[in-house]
Protein backbone atom coordinates (compact mmCIF):
# COMPACT_ATOMS: atom_id res chain seq x y z
CA UNK A 1 0.00 0.00 0.00
CA UNK A 2 1.24 3.62 -1.03
CA UNK A 3 -0.17 6.76 -0.05
CA UNK A 4 0.40 10.30 -1.01
CA UNK A 5 1.39 12.05 1.58
CA UNK A 6 2.58 16.20 1.69
CA UNK A 7 4.81 17.35 5.10
CA UNK A 8 5.22 20.35 6.31
CA UNK A 9 7.27 21.25 9.22
CA UNK A 10 9.24 24.64 10.59
CA UNK A 11 12.75 24.99 11.51
CA UNK A 12 14.08 27.26 14.38
CA UNK A 13 14.73 30.23 12.65
CA UNK A 14 18.57 30.15 14.35
CA UNK A 15 19.67 28.11 11.62
CA UNK A 16 21.78 29.43 8.98
CA UNK A 17 21.42 28.42 5.59
CA UNK A 18 23.71 25.46 5.27
CA UNK A 19 21.89 24.05 8.67
CA UNK A 20 18.40 24.34 6.93
CA UNK A 21 19.85 22.45 3.85
CA UNK A 22 21.40 19.99 6.12
CA UNK A 23 17.55 19.39 8.34
CA UNK A 24 16.01 19.22 4.84
CA UNK A 25 18.51 16.51 3.11
CA UNK A 26 17.91 14.24 6.37
CA UNK A 27 14.33 14.37 5.96
CA UNK A 28 14.57 13.53 2.46
CA UNK A 29 16.57 10.52 2.62
CA UNK A 30 15.02 9.33 5.31
CA UNK A 31 11.92 9.16 3.17
CA UNK A 32 14.15 8.17 -0.06
CA UNK A 33 15.98 5.20 2.47
CA UNK A 34 12.50 4.10 3.68
CA UNK A 35 11.40 3.10 0.15
CA UNK A 36 9.66 6.66 -0.37
CA UNK A 37 9.28 8.74 -3.10
CA UNK A 38 9.80 12.64 -3.10
CA UNK A 39 6.94 14.20 -5.61
CA UNK A 40 7.80 17.52 -4.91
CA UNK A 41 9.64 19.86 -2.56
CA UNK A 42 9.06 23.80 -1.63
CA UNK A 43 10.78 25.81 0.38
CA UNK A 44 8.90 28.74 1.73
CA UNK A 45 11.82 30.43 3.53
CA UNK A 46 11.74 32.48 6.34
CA UNK A 47 8.18 33.07 7.77
CA UNK A 48 6.25 35.06 10.45
CA UNK A 49 4.44 32.75 12.76
CA UNK A 50 0.71 33.75 13.73
CA UNK A 51 2.10 33.12 17.49
CA UNK A 52 4.64 32.55 19.17
CA UNK A 53 5.80 28.56 19.30
CA UNK A 54 9.07 27.94 21.85
CA UNK A 55 9.64 32.12 22.34
CA UNK A 56 10.01 32.05 18.60
CA UNK A 57 8.13 34.67 15.97
CA UNK A 58 9.23 33.35 13.03
CA UNK A 59 10.54 30.28 11.31
CA UNK A 60 11.45 28.08 8.31
CA UNK A 61 8.93 26.77 6.43
CA UNK A 62 9.44 23.24 4.07
CA UNK A 63 7.54 21.48 1.99
CA UNK A 64 7.72 17.92 0.97
CA UNK A 65 5.32 15.56 -1.14
CA UNK A 66 5.90 12.25 -1.07
CA UNK A 67 5.03 8.72 -1.70
CA UNK A 68 5.44 6.29 0.88
CA UNK A 69 3.99 3.32 2.94
CA UNK A 70 1.75 4.15 5.81
CA UNK A 71 3.51 2.70 8.37
CA UNK A 72 6.49 5.21 7.27
CA UNK A 73 4.76 8.22 8.32
CA UNK A 74 5.00 7.13 12.30
CA UNK A 75 8.55 6.71 11.76
CA UNK A 76 9.48 10.39 9.91
CA UNK A 77 7.06 12.03 13.02
CA UNK A 78 9.14 10.61 15.48
CA UNK A 79 11.90 12.00 13.67
CA UNK A 80 10.93 15.31 13.77
CA UNK A 81 10.08 15.13 17.39
CA UNK A 82 13.04 13.97 18.44
CA UNK A 83 14.95 16.76 16.22
CA UNK A 84 15.22 20.19 18.18
CA UNK A 85 15.62 22.16 14.96
CA UNK A 86 12.27 21.45 14.21
CA UNK A 87 9.21 23.50 16.05
CA UNK A 88 6.34 22.65 14.01
CA UNK A 89 5.58 19.85 11.60
CA UNK A 90 2.11 18.82 10.08
CA UNK A 91 1.94 15.40 7.80
CA UNK A 92 -1.53 14.82 5.96
CA UNK A 93 -2.53 12.19 3.23
CA UNK A 94 -3.28 13.44 0.50
CA UNK A 95 -7.05 11.56 -1.55
CA UNK A 96 -7.54 11.86 -5.25
CA UNK A 97 -8.88 15.98 -5.32
CA UNK A 98 -6.31 17.11 -3.18
CA UNK A 99 -3.58 15.60 -5.01
CA UNK A 100 -5.68 16.96 -8.34
CA UNK A 101 -5.30 20.22 -6.50
CA UNK A 102 -1.71 19.63 -5.92
CA UNK A 103 -0.66 18.98 -8.68
CA UNK A 104 -2.66 22.27 -10.31
CA UNK A 105 -0.70 24.31 -7.65
CA UNK A 106 2.74 23.13 -8.53
CA UNK A 107 2.14 24.12 -12.18
CA UNK A 108 0.73 27.54 -11.39
CA UNK A 109 3.98 28.20 -9.17
CA UNK A 110 6.17 26.72 -12.29
CA UNK A 111 4.09 29.16 -14.83
CA UNK A 112 4.75 32.08 -12.44
CA UNK A 113 8.53 31.11 -11.34
CA UNK A 114 8.79 30.95 -15.75
CA UNK A 115 7.58 34.16 -16.38
CA UNK A 116 8.07 36.63 -13.35
CA UNK A 117 7.34 39.88 -15.33
CA UNK A 118 3.37 38.37 -15.53
CA UNK A 119 2.83 37.31 -12.16
CA UNK A 120 2.38 40.20 -10.83
CA UNK A 121 -0.77 40.96 -13.33
CA UNK A 122 -1.99 37.26 -12.71
CA UNK A 123 -1.47 37.25 -9.00
CA UNK A 124 -5.29 37.36 -8.73
CA UNK A 125 -6.91 36.38 -5.18
CA UNK A 126 -5.68 32.88 -4.25
CA UNK A 127 -9.48 32.10 -4.28
CA UNK A 128 -9.94 32.35 -8.06
CA UNK A 129 -6.37 29.95 -7.91
CA UNK A 130 -8.31 27.03 -6.48
CA UNK A 131 -11.75 27.51 -8.83
CA UNK A 132 -9.69 27.61 -12.14
CA UNK A 133 -7.93 24.13 -10.86
CA UNK A 134 -11.38 22.80 -10.01
CA UNK A 135 -13.02 23.73 -13.52
CA UNK A 136 -10.53 21.44 -14.89
CA UNK A 137 -11.37 18.65 -13.58
CA UNK B 1 -64.54 56.50 5.96
CA UNK B 2 -60.79 55.68 5.05
CA UNK B 3 -60.50 53.52 1.37
CA UNK B 4 -57.94 51.35 0.68
CA UNK B 5 -56.48 53.81 -1.59
CA UNK B 6 -56.31 56.91 0.50
CA UNK B 7 -53.70 55.19 3.20
CA UNK B 8 -50.67 56.68 2.90
CA UNK B 9 -47.25 56.33 4.15
CA UNK B 10 -44.79 58.67 4.88
CA UNK B 11 -42.38 56.34 3.97
CA UNK B 12 -42.56 54.13 1.27
CA UNK B 13 -42.95 50.89 2.67
CA UNK B 14 -39.21 48.91 2.19
CA UNK B 15 -39.76 45.10 1.21
CA UNK B 16 -36.63 43.59 1.83
CA UNK B 17 -35.24 41.58 -1.19
CA UNK B 18 -32.62 39.27 0.28
CA UNK B 19 -30.01 37.73 -2.02
CA UNK B 20 -30.02 34.21 -1.78
CA UNK B 21 -27.07 32.66 -0.09
CA UNK B 22 -25.22 29.68 -2.24
CA UNK B 23 -22.37 27.82 -1.46
CA UNK B 24 -18.95 28.84 -3.16
CA UNK B 25 -17.39 25.67 -3.30
CA UNK B 26 -20.25 24.05 -4.80
CA UNK B 27 -20.85 27.37 -7.45
CA UNK B 28 -17.41 27.67 -8.74
CA UNK B 29 -16.51 23.46 -8.01
CA UNK B 30 -13.63 23.46 -5.99
CA UNK B 31 -13.23 20.34 -4.49
CA UNK B 32 -10.17 20.53 -1.82
CA UNK B 33 -9.77 23.18 0.75
CA UNK B 34 -6.31 24.03 1.13
CA UNK B 35 -5.22 24.46 4.48
CA UNK B 36 -1.79 25.94 3.33
CA UNK B 37 -3.52 28.83 1.70
CA UNK B 38 -4.38 31.25 5.19
CA UNK B 39 -5.26 34.69 2.83
CA UNK B 40 -8.55 32.64 1.78
CA UNK B 41 -9.42 30.59 4.65
CA UNK B 42 -9.43 34.07 6.20
CA UNK B 43 -12.89 34.51 4.65
CA UNK B 44 -14.45 31.90 6.45
CA UNK B 45 -13.10 33.79 10.18
CA UNK B 46 -14.43 36.80 11.86
CA UNK B 47 -12.06 39.38 13.20
CA UNK B 48 -11.27 37.20 15.74
CA UNK B 49 -9.76 34.41 14.40
CA UNK B 50 -13.52 32.23 14.55
CA UNK B 51 -14.75 30.05 12.15
CA UNK B 52 -17.86 31.61 10.62
CA UNK B 53 -21.18 29.77 11.12
CA UNK B 54 -22.73 28.97 7.82
CA UNK B 55 -25.68 30.56 8.15
CA UNK B 56 -23.59 33.61 7.48
CA UNK B 57 -20.77 32.28 4.70
CA UNK B 58 -24.12 29.94 3.01
CA UNK B 59 -21.54 27.28 2.90
CA UNK B 60 -22.58 23.38 2.42
CA UNK B 61 -22.33 21.30 5.16
CA UNK B 62 -19.89 19.13 3.19
CA UNK B 63 -17.75 21.74 2.68
CA UNK B 64 -18.00 23.60 6.38
CA UNK B 65 -16.24 20.49 7.36
CA UNK B 66 -13.71 20.49 4.92
CA UNK B 67 -13.04 23.93 5.74
CA UNK B 68 -12.93 23.70 9.55
CA UNK B 69 -10.52 20.71 8.93
CA UNK B 70 -8.21 23.36 6.73
CA UNK B 71 -8.63 26.26 9.18
CA UNK B 72 -7.13 24.03 12.30
CA UNK B 73 -4.33 22.68 10.47
CA UNK B 74 -3.55 26.23 9.49
CA UNK B 75 -3.75 27.26 13.14
CA UNK B 76 -1.65 24.42 13.90
CA UNK B 77 1.10 25.26 11.44
CA UNK B 78 1.04 29.06 12.24
CA UNK B 79 -0.57 30.09 9.30
CA UNK B 80 -3.47 31.08 10.95
CA UNK B 81 -3.65 32.44 15.07
CA UNK B 82 -6.15 30.47 17.29
CA UNK B 83 -6.73 34.20 19.09
CA UNK B 84 -6.59 37.26 18.10
CA UNK B 85 -8.01 40.99 17.91
CA UNK B 86 -7.98 42.56 14.06
CA UNK B 87 -7.24 40.22 11.85
CA UNK B 88 -7.52 41.23 8.72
Amino acid sequence: MIKQYETVFIATPVLSDSQMKEAVAKYVNLIKDNGGEIVYEEDWGLKQLAYPIQHKTSGFYYLIEFKADPEFVATLETQYHRDERIIRYLTVALDKNAVAYAEHRRQVRAAKAAAPAQAQEEAAPAAEEVETNAEEE
Amino acid sequence: MAENNEIRYLNPPTVEVRKKKYCRFKKAGIKYVDYKDAEFLKKFLNEQGKILPRRITGTSLKFQRKVAQAVKRARSLALLPYVTDLLK
